[in-house]
């Protein structure tokens, strides 16, 4: 009985340190991959025009999603303010509700979940799809190297969409809280703009939302590229993979989100 | 989709973006008239500085003169030191006096300068001597309660004291 049970015992610990071992051999792989695709940026840039294709893919193509959901978080969220704000009488304070919540919070994480499944979906499909019908082993038959001339390009693409995405979020965000609030409900325009613009500080609070929007820039992209490039070359293995980078994508914006205003917010709280 | 149209687009999406991002910065966060201006000095020192914060404005008869830089406490004295940034188009005499107002009852905590008469000025890393700390308004509360409590036990005790006499007596004390 003492054996069966240190058996058992035995059975989940060696389960237990194989998934340790097996997802820190998985983050090096990333990081080792992460270098690569720096290794490779030289050569990808010079040809340009591809780099340019996928931010037009990702950016671009983005753009209708990402001003609309900001256009709507916006306006709902001056409804919503206004609402709670008009019980202490503070309903002229609604413009740097507005503005602090979307240019903190949530232009760059909302502009960063959207982002993952409209863009970060496509670029791993795409490169799976390319995977399974062996488009980069032939890449590499012809020495043409498919982290330069595929995977670096898709990478930079996101990274460099993301930030102006976010930051056009943010923008018709405000615009929206602007039509709710001040055309809609009716609270004086001057105040509007006034409060947000004495409550609302480019340093910290505008570049603070810009450097965490470059983070999940980087974070989606190269999640994105990686389960791609990783993906099982079968019709399951790229369905597996698309998945796997919204769900990681996601759940690694709030968490990076978590841990950056932890950092960014705290000296700023104390003050 | 062929390269021109593609190029296109790209440069329309990177030109709407930097215009959102300086609508942020210009428009909502207002970086151009963000205290930029060199400005001067002032120091004051108070009792108590009650939720007095780091860049809280100063007012001059309601207009923002200048905002706070810096607190610290006077190791010595024990006193509350703040230092400001006043804008150099304004100048105040040297019998300004400071005191730390609440806007409302919820509302934000500032320094407001009353200016004097004096005719010279204050100057750069001058100091402003007449203060009026922050109203603390648990402090308040509690000294209401005790007196009220003093006086309905002084009532209690005294037996056949009038209450008007009681009253002026705490009057008195204070």
């Amino acid at each position: 009985m003492p054996a069966e049970l240190a058996g058992g015992l035995a059975y989940w610990l060696r389960r237990l340190g194989g998934g340790v071992t097996g997802a820190i051999a998985q983050l090096g792989y990333v990081a080792r991959f992460l270098l690569a695709v720096l290794w490779h940026t030289p050569a990808a840039f010079r040809r340009i025009q591809l780099t340019l294709r996928e931010i037009y893919f990702s950016g671009v193509l983005s753009l209708v999603i990402i001003l609309m959901s900001g256009l709507f978080v916006g306006m709902v969220l001056s409804l919503q303010g206004y609402e709670t704000l008009k019980r202490y009488g503070a309903d002229e304070q609604l413009g740097i509700l507005v503005a602090l919540a979307l240019v903190r919070e949530l232009g760059p994480v909302i502009a960063g979940l959207l982002f993952a499944s409209r863009a970060g979906s496509a670029i791993t499909a795409e490169i799976g799809l390319m995977k399974t019908t062996e488009q980069l082993a032939a890449m590499e038959m012809m020495a043409v190297n498919p982290v330069a001339r595929v995977v670096a390009p898709r990478f930079w693409g996101g990274v460099i969409s993301m930030p102006l995405l976010a930051a056009l979020f943010s923008g018709f965000g405000i615009f929206g809280g602007y039509v709710v609030g001040v055309r809609l409900i009716g609270i004086d325009a001057g105040a509007f703009w006034g409060q947000m613009q004495a409550g609302v500080d480019f340093w910290p609070d505008v570049t603070n939302g810009i450097i965490k929007s470059v983070v999940f820039g980087i974070a989606v992209s190269l999640i994105a590229v990686f389960e791609g490039f990783d993906a099982k070359p079968t019709a399951e293995g790229v369905a597996g993979a698309t998945t796997r980078t919204v769900v990681i994508s996601s759940l690694a914006i709030l968490a990076l989100d978590f841990v950056m205003t932890v950092f960014m917010f705290r000296g700023a709280a104390s003050a | 989709m062929n390269r021109s149209t593609i190029d296109l687009w790209v440069g329309v999406f990177v030109a709407i973006g930097f215009g959102a991002i300086l609508f942020l910065a210009l428009k909502v966060g207002n970086l151009l008239t963000l205290d930029r201006s060199p400005g001067y000095r002032l120091e004051a020192n108070f009792e108590n500085i009650g939720g007095l914060k780091l860049r809280a404005p100063v007012k001059a008869a309601g207009v923002v003169v200048g905002r706070v830089e810096r607190v610290r406490l006077d190791p010595k004295t024990y006193d509350a030191i703040v230092t400001m940034r006043i804008d150099s188009e304004y100048e105040f005499s040297k019998d300004t006096i400071a005191a730390i107002n609440t806007s409302g009852l919820l509302g934000e905590v500032y320094i407001a300068l009353d200016a004097g008469g004096d005719p010279q000025m204050l100057k750069e890393g001058d100091r402003i001597t007449k203060t009026q700390s922050a109203v603390v308004i648990e402090k308040l509360i509690s000294q209401f309660l005790f007196e009220k409590a003093s006086e309905a036990s002084g009532k209690d005790q005294g037996g056949g004291q009038p209450a008007p006499a009681a009253k002026g007596a705490e009057g008195a004390k204070k």
